[in-house]
């Protein structure tokens, strides 16, 4: 049921509520029906509907316009699509005018309605998730959005407080997944910069020629295709952050432009000659054991010092695995909420199964494993069978087995499987399992079977 | 458990009733049962727009529905519609025990075009799986090809296979092993 976007008829006549109503619901729609616009209002006091259909035309009391001006008032979000029996101008920009979405003639087309009624929910559905994004927004940069009772990374919450409002370079090293960005962004939104603006970069995303150019910007006809001058990350970051992400992957060319910057807080665009300015903090993060790149003579000394005034290491998932029930928990009622499912929690067998596994993609992996898991989940909550593929990733492939189980269980499997690969249809699933329908059916009532 | 009836409202080719018995029989675990056929009430004719109204028919079949019966589906040969809508392929009650199907608009007469045999059985089977689908609590699905996905014009029924998708057939077996 389509329960998140409920819709009401108000038609004077029984027969059209109940049959509109009835073709609405065929859709998967909760529909309510007014037989006038008095209860109209009523219903749409204590409903939020996505789409009201009102009757132009009804005998006494408020008429179509009179009934969607007051449901506006309690609803100013509900879309009203005016119905009359008869076309006029007039009566179709007064509706428009006050407010009408839409306005159509009965008896219409079922695809005109059709197409109606999923343009304005398609609408709606953008609306709501820009909402959430917007909240996602202000939630996700916020310190304490950092979820953890690990006393490490405690003492690195505390750290980026205290370095927050300071101007020195910070150096984040962690295994991908490990919240990187995360820590970055807390940083510079718990400081005096963070109504400034916070650029992040991936510098192993870009050619060395395109990461420079996307870092400094470059001047009208310095290249094929420079058809206007450009301003880089470095100048739209200006009184802001810089996040430079996977630093260890850039060219040494870019390594020394980068280390005048940090010096002189100068640099040219790509094709320039006069200096730009500007006041940038920068927050450089890694994967990679920078010190032992220095060593190797890969990455150069005197940036990586630069780089590396303050230090923060992100520990790996599996060293804090007293964090994995708090953030699956916290994904679960993010993503569930998000996705629109019905998902309250994870079972403790489950929780157990997260638990044990060893998160090579850290924190980033589990979360797409939670969204794995409730994309597909049938039940209000996660248990183990959600996560069964977690298990079989980590192993070898084996060869098959008879399970120990009572036989009973073996051929409630066998009808399930071959149920499945029939697509539900029973005629077809019986010839497969080689026994007649009725004992099919006497089999399905037998062991409860349910997908 | 009990029965399926199939009721035809007025005239309606024999044939027609045989190929929608033979696909109910396929999907659903219910005893068929086919009824005599009723009149098709004078209520139901809208003069006006030379249509019969579903909900008239729907009505009548309440009425008339055995007690013992589990669903009931009724056929009729003539053009159906309800005040909104301009036309109606069929209609059902959501999770309830009435549903109509309508062939007026199935046989290709009906566009201009010279009659088909095997077109119509096909419609007819499409159109009984996806009304009783809704009788059984089942929405409209969004894959094309699915017995249940929405058609508001011919081309669109043509599309549909005769039967159901695999999320919606397993839908139906659960519903069918719960209730027993």
């Amino acid at each position: 049921m389509k329960k998140n976007w409920p819709i009401l008829v108000v038609d004077d006549e029984d027969v059209m509520c109940e049959s509109m109503a009835a073709w609405l619901s065929e859709d998967g729609y909760r529909v309510d029906t007014a037989p006038n616009g008095q209860q109209a209002v009523e219903l749409a006091r204590a409903s939020d509907y996505a789409i009201c259909f009102v009757d132009l035309k009804m005998p006494g009391g408020m008429d179509g316009i009179e009934t969607m001006m007051e449901i506006h008032r309690v609803r100013p979000d509900a879309s009203i699509i005016i119905i009359t029996a008869y076309a006029t101008v007039d009566t179709a920009i007064q509706a428009m005018k006050e407010g009408a979405q839409e306005y159509i003639v009965k008896p219409c087309n079922p695809q005109e309605i059709s197409m109606l009624v999923s343009r304005i929910l398609k609408l709606k559905k953008l609306q709501s998730e820009n909402a959430i994004l917007r909240k996602k927004l202000t939630r996700q940069y916020r310190h304490h959005d950092v979820i953890t009772k690990n006393p490490r990374m405690g003492e690195i919450l505390a750290l980026t407080q205290e370095v927050a409002s300071l101007r020195s370079t910070v150096l984040i090293r962690g295994e991908s997944g490990t919240g990187k960005e995360l820590i970055a962004r807390a940083v510079h939104f718990s400081g005096n910069r963070a109504e400034k603006p916070f650029i992040a970069v991936s510098c192993a995303a870009l050619t060395e020629t395109l990461l420079e150019s996307e870092l400094f910007g470059y001047e009208k006809g310095s290249f094929t295709g420079a058809m206007a001058q450009a301003k880089g990350k470095f100048e739209l970051a200006d009184g802001g952050t810089i996040f430079l992400d996977e630093i260890g992957d850039i060219s040494p060319k870019l390594q020394a432009d980068l280390l005048r910057v940090l010096q002189e807080r100068r640099f040219y665009r790509v094709g320039g000659t006069q200096e730009v300015e500007v006041d940038v903090r920068v927050i450089a993060a890694t994967n990679r054991n920078l010190a032992e790149e220095v060593q190797q003579g890969r990455f150069r000394e005197d940036l990586f010092y630069r780089l590396n005034v303050i230090e923060i290491r992100l520990p790996p998932l599996r060293e804090r695995r007293e964090d994995i029930p708090l953030l699956a928990e916290h994904f679960v009622q993010r993503i569930s909420s998000e996705l629109g499912k019905d998902v309250n929690g994870i079972s403790t067998e489950a929780l157990k199964l997260l638990i044990a596994y060893d998160w090579p993609g850290n924190v980033r992996e589990l979360e797409n494993v939670i969204e794995r898991a409730i994309v597909t989940c049938h039940n209000g909550m996660l248990d183990e069978q959600d996560f069964s593929w977690l298990q079989r990733a980590g192993s070898q492939p084996q060869s098959w087995e008879v399970p120990d189980v009572p036989l009973g269980e073996l051929e409630r499997r066998a009808i399930v499987a071959a149920l499945e690969r029939k697509h539900g249809n029973v005629k077809e699933a019986s010839t497969a399992l080689g026994i007649d329908r009725s004992t099919l059916y006497d089999k399905l009532k037998r062991y409860e079977i349910s997908h | 458990m009990n029965d399926l009836c199939l009721v035809p409202i007025g005239s309606v080719p024999g044939k027609a009733l045989d190929w929608i018995e033979n696909a109910t029989a396929e999907w659903f675990p219910l005893p068929i049962r086919r009824m005599p056929a009723l009149a098709i009430p004078e209520s139901a004719y809208d003069s006006k727009r030379k249509q019969y109204q579903s909900v008239e028919m729907m009505k009548l079949l309440a009425q008339s529905a055995p007690r013992d019966a589990a669903r009931v589906l009724g056929i009729v040969d003539v053009d159906l519609a309800i005040p909104m809508l301009s036309f109606l392929f069929g209609q059902a009650q959501f999770d309830g025990p009435i549903a109509v199907v309508s062939l007026c608009r199935l046989h290709q007469e009906f566009y201009g075009l010279p009659a088909q045999e095997n077109l119509l059985r096909e419609r007819t089977v499409k159109e009984v799986l996806h009304e009783l689908g809704h009788t059984f609590g089942l929405v409209h699905c969004s894959e094309p090809t699915c017995a249940m996905s929405l058609a508001t014009h011919i081309e669109l029924v043509d599309s549909k296979a005769e039967r159901y998708c695999e999320r919606c057939g397993m839908q139906l077996v659960q519903r069918f092993s719960r209730e027993g």
